[in-house]
């Protein structure tokens, strides 16, 4: 990611949005693209088809819960999801958002987020700006070996880069 | 300062002589384990072209085509075929297909033992603490990298200690006994933290029910479960025939936890998880009146021999009420077998259960048994999200293999003990 600041328009969900529901299982033998259609269906079904490039993906606690697929991050990603702000995430899917070049940013306040508004993020400086609300929040900032991986653009191209320099 | 099992365990991967809680380490994989839905076709087959990269030790990988077999559809088999396909080209020889779910043909086949570090693209691969080993789930780009170095960066999880003490009451499972501490830990209680589960309980647990407990760690958010080897575990490596060598540890007595839940096995009663989170427990007696149109007995959490045996006899000389289904699905060929050849599927079925192939299918809602909108079902499998085993608009229940034994007698939630 060159940039340090990303803008965008929010989509929320709350608690506990686990992987059956990111990527429910009925639609990952399809691929990915097709697959990204039906990401967040079973509570959201315009989730897959009117997610934007560069909107914001903001949830509450535990996101990501439950299984190991790689297709709920990978359909996010092909729907254009760059970041995803929570109160917490859960631990598999923390790791695969980050190999797949995801920013996966932990706010406590992300409660105080609503559908829709603007965020304007600074993530090297861990400050989310509100622009809708007006208002500042907080936001973990990644440790170095993580933001490596990031900055890279995940892990496979991060592994690339490495094996070149050696 | 004293180490914990988990600790030890992947100091040994490391190869230092001490590890703590918090520090990240790189740590060599014993074994790194593939299924079909999220093996070599996401990400690994492509990106490990582009890396132009082989297989660390191909001895070390075992694919197993489990979720997808048998095939609902022809996409399903394509997915198959290639992992199978993958498999031979990269001259794993250690690929099993149509044998059932994974994780169970993994402790059958000695692929997981006391000691080792073990990785796989299934958030139940925490099964395999339940030999005394540190397992755990992980994506697939997470695999690509371990499939090209043999090694893996974690973070040494602090552990929670949950000691269950005492002699479960009759009609009481293991499974209740996960259930129970879910409930109590919460859903994401055990976030990045290892889960250690000591007791009399458990020491008294033979191999089939300990797996049902660490099975499931992750659905309190868990990096991994894990329990001490001890003779029982021994025991069961040994009659299984497999020569691989392994290390027992345990944990020291000044070893560190970051917390201690205690629980008395005598005040357990029969417990079912309700939709739509695992940790949403209630003692089965508090669950009201709820109707079942299916009843699933299946799983690697709850289709082993013991949970099938459990429930024929509970099923024994009864009969599944009208207009429900009961499921059965053995977690693997080989329980397939054995429950044949004890005359547990002759019972099972002739109290009206449906004998399915071993297979993840009604698990996941993939095939043979997915749920339609506003369809209930008791299972005892390990998750109950919303849309788990089908429909968005149906509802899974979980409980233990004669809980749902004695739903499917009456075509609801029934406390099982009144049938024993
Ligand atoms: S049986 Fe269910 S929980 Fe176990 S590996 Fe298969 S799908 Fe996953």
């Amino acid at each position: 990611m060159s940039n340090d600041l990303i803008k965008g328009k929010v989509w929320k969900y709350g608690d506990n949005i686990n992987t059956d529901i990111i990527s429910p299982p009925a639609y990952m033998e399809l691929s990915i693209s097709e697959a990204a259609k039906y990401a967040m269906s079973p509570i959201d079904p315009d989730f897959g088809k009117a997610f934007k490039e560069g909107d914001l993906l903001v949830a509450e606690n535990n996101f990501g819960s439950g299984s190991s697929r790689e297709t709920a991050p990978l359909t996010l990603r092909h729907l254009g999801v760059r970041v995803i702000i929570a109160k917490s995430f859960a631990r598999i899917f923390y790791r695969n958002a980050i190999n797949l070049g995801i920013l996966a940013l932990e706010s406590q306040e992300a409660g105080k987020i609503s559908q829709d508004d603007v965020l304007e993020i600074d993530y090297k400086a861990g400050i989310i700006k509100n622009i809708t609300r007006d208002e500042r929040y907080t936001c973990t900032i990644m440790p170095d070996h993580i933001m490596t991986i990031i900055d890279a653009g995940g892990l496979v191209t991060y592994l690339k880069a490495k094996k070149k320099t050696q | 300062m004293g180490m914990t099992l988990t600790e030890k365990t992947l100091a040994g991967a490391a190869g230092v002589p001490s590890v703590k809680a918090g520090e990240i380490i790189w740590v060599k994989v014993d074994r790194a384990m593939m299924d079909d839905i999220l093996g070599p076709r996401v990400e690994i087959d492509e990106k490990m072209k582009e890396l132009g990269a082989e297989v660390w030790d191909k001895d070390k990988v075992v694919i197993i085509s489990d979720h997808y077999t048998p095939p609902a559809n022809a996409k399903q088999a394509e997915i198959v075929k290639f992992t199978r396909d993958w498999a031979k080209d990269h001259g794993i020889d250690n690929y099993f297909e149509f044998a059932g779910p994974c994780h169970q043909i993994m402790v059958e086949n000695g692929f997981a033992l006391p000691g080792q570090t073990i990785v796989g693209t299934d958030s139940h691969t925490c099964m395999y603490g339940a030999l005394g080993a540190f397992s755990t789930g992980i994506g697939s780009t997470e695999m690509l990298g371990v499939l090209v170095t043999g090694e893996i960066w974690l973070k040494v999880p602090e552990t929670i200690k949950v000691q269950w003490d005492g002699v479960l009451p009759k009609g009481v499972m293991a499974k209740d006994v996960i259930l129970k501490t879910i409930g109590k830990i919460g859903h994401a209680g055990a976030t990045y933290k290892a889960i250690e589960f000591v007791g009399t309980t458990i020491d008294q647990m033979i191999m089939d029910e300990r797996m049902a407990i660490t099975n499931m760690a992750v659905e309190s958010g868990a990096k991994n479960g894990i329990m001490a080897a001890d003779a029982t575990t021994e025991a069961y490596i040994k009659s299984r025939g497999i020569a691989g060598e392994y290390e027992i540890l345990s944990s020291d007595p000044d070893a560190v936890y970051c917390e201690t839940h205690s629980f008395v096995a005598e005040d357990l009663e029969p417990v079912v998880a309700c939709p739509h989170e695992v940790d949403n427990v209630k003692n089965i007696s508090e669950v009201g009146h709820v109707t079942i149109d299916q009843a699933y007995i299946g799983s690697c959490t709850g289709g082993r021999y013991h949970d099938l045996k459990m429930a024929a006899e509970l099923l024994k000389g009864k009969k599944v009420a009208r207009g429900v289904r009961l499921l059965v699905s053995p977690a693997s060929k080989e329980v397939w077998d054995e429950c044949s050849r004890d005359g547990i599927l002759k019972t099972l079925s002739e109290a009206g259960a449906v004998i399915l192939a071993s297979s993840c299918g009604a698990c996941l809602g993939l095939h043979s048994g997915a749920l339609a909108p506003g369809e209930v079902c008791l299972s005892s499998t390990n998750r109950n999200f919303l849309g788990r085993m089908g429909s968005k608009d149906s509802q899974v229940y979980l409980a233990s293999p004669i809980a749902v034994a004695a739903a499917a007698i009456e075509g609801r939630i029934v406390d099982p003990r009144k049938y024993l």
